[in-house]
C-alpha cells in the first residue's frame, strides 16, 4: 500500500471514527425489566443537598420523571402524592426527578399541587436519556435491590398504580 | 439641604437609566435553543419555550448582560440550551472538522490543478492540448462511418 493510500485509508477511519463517537455519545440507553436503575447523584430540588435511588436501597421507588410545563404531569402528582402517602409506612417511596425544566417552574409546581414526596432535579434531559425516555411523564418502579421492576412511558394513576404497582410489591413483600 | 434633595431626586430618577437591560430578549433569542423542542428560542412556540422566555426575560429585568442569561440558562437547561457548540470538549470538532476539511479540499484542489496544467503542457502528455484524431486504419474507418450516416 503506497503512503498515499495509507494515509487516505487512515482520513476515512477518522472521519468513521468520530461519526461513531458522536452517535454513541447522542444515543439513548435501552432499558429493560430487571436491569440495574440508571442512577446518579442529583441536585435535591429547592434544597442543598444531594440525593440518589440508592439513598432509597431496601425499599421500593417509583421514580417519576416529570417537568413543570407537563399537563398530565400535573394530573398525576396529586395521584403520586397520595400513594406515596399511603404506602411509604409499606415500604414504598415515590422520588420525583423533575428533567428538562428549570427550578423556578419546578417549585412553584410542587407548591401548587401540594407534592411533598422527595425530588432530585436533573440539569437538562441528561437522566431522560438514561432511562431511554421519550417524554415525560414517565414511571419506572425499581426493588429494594436497586433493579427495574416496571417500566411505564407515561402517567399513572390511580386504577394503574393499584392493578399494575402495589401487586408487584405484595408478591415480593 | 433643598440641594441634598435635589441631588437625591436626580439620582433616583437617574437608576432606572443606569440598571437599563444590557440585553434584550429578542438579542438571547436567535442564539439559544428551548432544547425540549430541538429549535432556536425564537422559532418555538411551545408551552416549554414559553417558560423559558419568561425566565429570560426575568434574567434581563434583573439586569443580567447576554452572557450572563446564557450562563444562567446553561446552569438550568445544560449545555443543550447554546445554539452554537461550547467550543471545548467533543463539541470543538464542530469548528474544527469543517475548518480541516476546507484546508485538505483547498490543498487536494491546487494539487490537482498544478498537475493537470504540467500535464498539459507537456507534449504527448494528458489533457485537451495532447488530444489527437484518430489515424490510420481508425481514421479511414471514421471515415466510412461518417459516410454511411452522411444525408
Amino acid at each position: 500500500m503506497s503512503a498515499r493510500a495509507f494515509l487516505a485509508f487512515l482520513a476515512v477511519c477518522a472521519v468513521i471514527g468520530l461519526l461513531g463517537f458522536g452517535l454513541l455519545n447522542k444515543g439513548e440507553a435501552k432499558i429493560a425489566v430487571g436491569d440495574p436503575a440508571p442512577d446518579k447523584v442529583l441536585p435535591v430540588l429547592g434544597g442543598s443537598g444531594q440525593g440518589s435511588i440508592a439513598d432509597y436501597r431496601g425499599r421500593w421507588v417509583l421514580v417519576n420523571l416529570w417537568a413543570s410545563w407537563c399537563i398530565p404531569c400535573r394530573e398525576e402528582a396529586p395521584v403520586l402524592d397520595r400513594f406515596a402517602r399511603r404506602y411509604g409506612r409499606r415500604g414504598v417511596t415515590v422520588l420525583g426527578i423533575n428533567v428538562q425544566d428549570n427550578s423556578d417552574d419546578a417549585l412553584a409546581f410542587l407548591r401548587e399541587n401540594d407534592v411533598r414526596y422527595p425530588q432530585l432535579r436533573s440539569i437538562g434531559d441528561e437522566r431522560s436519556a438514561a432511562f431511554g425516555s421519550t417524554g415525560v411523564p414517565e414511571n419506572f418502579l425499581v426493588d429494594p435491590q436497586g433493579r427495574l421492576a416496571l417500566i411505564w412511558r407515561g402517567p399513572v394513576d390511580g386504577e394503574f398504580l393499584r392493578k399494575q404497582v402495589v401487586p408487584i410489591v405484595a408478591a415480593h413483600s | 439641604m433643598r440641594l441634598l434633595a435635589a441631588i437625591v431626586a436626580v439620582l433616583a430618577l437617574a437608576s432606572p437609566a443606569l440598571g437599563a437591560p444590557q440585553t434584550s430578549i429578542n438579542d438571547v433569542e436567535g442564539e439559544v435553543m428551548c432544547p425540549i423542542c430541538g429549535t432556536l428560542l425564537e422559532l418555538a412556540e411551545s408551552p416549554q419555550a414559553e417558560r423559558e422566555r419568561v425566565l429570560v426575560k426575568r434574567l434581563i429585568a434583573e439586569g443580567r448582560d447576554k452572557s450572563e442569561v446564557k450562563d444562567a440558562l446553561v446552569a438550568q437547561y445544560g449545555p443543550a440550551v447554546l445554539a452554537l457548540p461550547e467550543g471545548k470538549g467533543f463539541d470543538l470538532s464542530a469548528y474544527l472538522v469543517p475548518a480541516i476539511a476546507f484546508v485538505v479540499a483547498a490543498v487536494a484542489l491546487a494539487f490537482g490543478v498544478a498537475r493537470w496544467r504540467r500535464a498539459s503542457r507537456r507534449p504527448g502528455g494528458e489533457g485537451p492540448a495532447a488530444a489527437k484524431g484518430p489515424s490510420g486504419d481508425d481514421a479511414e474507418r471514421l471515415e466510412r462511418d461518417l459516410a454511411r450516416y452522411d444525408l
